[in-house]
């Protein structure tokens, strides 16, 4: 599409402060575009939680989300330990946070169920050791 | 109700996000785990945490809170402090245990 919009952010493993940066931005964008507030904040709590992930339990990542007038893809792409299991990831209190992580308030294994409710779509992609793809989309009209 | 009533009633001390305290507040959520409130608090209530990093706010803003009351006597970091600033989200603060804040701020809002 002619008019479709790209936005780039990049992530640093364990870089907690900075953590929530990408989901800020890109919701400011999408609040210019006028795409309806309810459809924003879905979109919000998937990739804030995917950021998170990627903070937490991977060592740098990069994220891409393609906006068109009918949705919204957000790639992230980590390098890092990978899932070794992906069902066993997505399943509600699941965690391999670590205890500092889990005293922040993170690590209750929501994260992945947050964003699968979230969405239209989500893809996830693994390799042990090499690192995780998540692909979210989410229809704008 | 305004951020400012509950400050003013349960006499909590202003932390920072000055600038919000006339937020409206529309109820209020109670949790510890960041993807809870993620997850299930709706926009305008007022939240009740004893976390104190930066992320709290992050999570504040892109959640609409009307604002953040941290109990227990802990104080947020400055991170913390400047995010609430920046976005006009107030930080309160009180000695009292979640246990009471979240009673009395019930009984404050309550419809
Ligand atoms: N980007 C990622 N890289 C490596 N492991 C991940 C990633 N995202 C999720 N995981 C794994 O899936 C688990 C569940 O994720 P999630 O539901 O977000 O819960 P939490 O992040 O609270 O542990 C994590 O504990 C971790 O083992
Ligand atoms: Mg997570």
């Amino acid at each position: 599409m002619s008019n479709a919009i790209t936005l780039n952010y990049h992530i640093e493993g364990s870089d907690f402060i900075n953590a929530g940066n990408a989901s800020s931005q890109i919701k400011k964008v999408l609040q210019q575009l006028n795409v309806d507030p309810k459809t924003i904040k879905r979109i919000v709590v998937a990739l804030y939680e995917a950021e998170v992930n990627v903070v937490a339990h991977a060592y740098k990542g990069d994220i891409s989300a393609e906006i068109t007038t009918e949705d919204i893809t957000i790639t992230l792409d980590d390098e890092g330990p990978g899932i070794v299991d992906i069902d066993m990831a997505m399943t509600e209190g699941y965690s391999t946070a670590s205890p500092k992580v889990r005293e922040m308030g993170f690590g209750a294994g929501m994260g992945l169920p947050n964003i699968k409710r979230n969405v239209d779509e989500l893809n996830i992609q693994s390799e042990v050791k090499v690192g995780t793809k998540v692909v979210m989309k989410v229809k704008l009209s | 109700m305004k951020v400012r009533d509950i400050q003013e009633k349960l006499q909590l001390q202003l932390f920072s996000g000055g600038s919000g305290l006339d937020n409206e507040i529309t109820g209020g959520y109670v949790s510890d785990l960041l993807s809870d409130v993620m997850g299930n608090s709706d926009s305008g209530e007022a939240w009740v945490t004893l976390q104190t990093h930066k992320n709290i706010m992050a999570i504040a803003s892109l959640k609409e809170l009307s604002c953040i009351i941290i109990v227990k006597g802990f104080k947020p970091e400055q991170e913390t402090i400047d995010k609430s600033d920046e976005d006009g989200i107030p930080i309160l603060g009180s000695d009292k245990s979640t246990f009471e804040i979240s009673g009395e701020l019930y009984q404050l809002i309550k419809k």
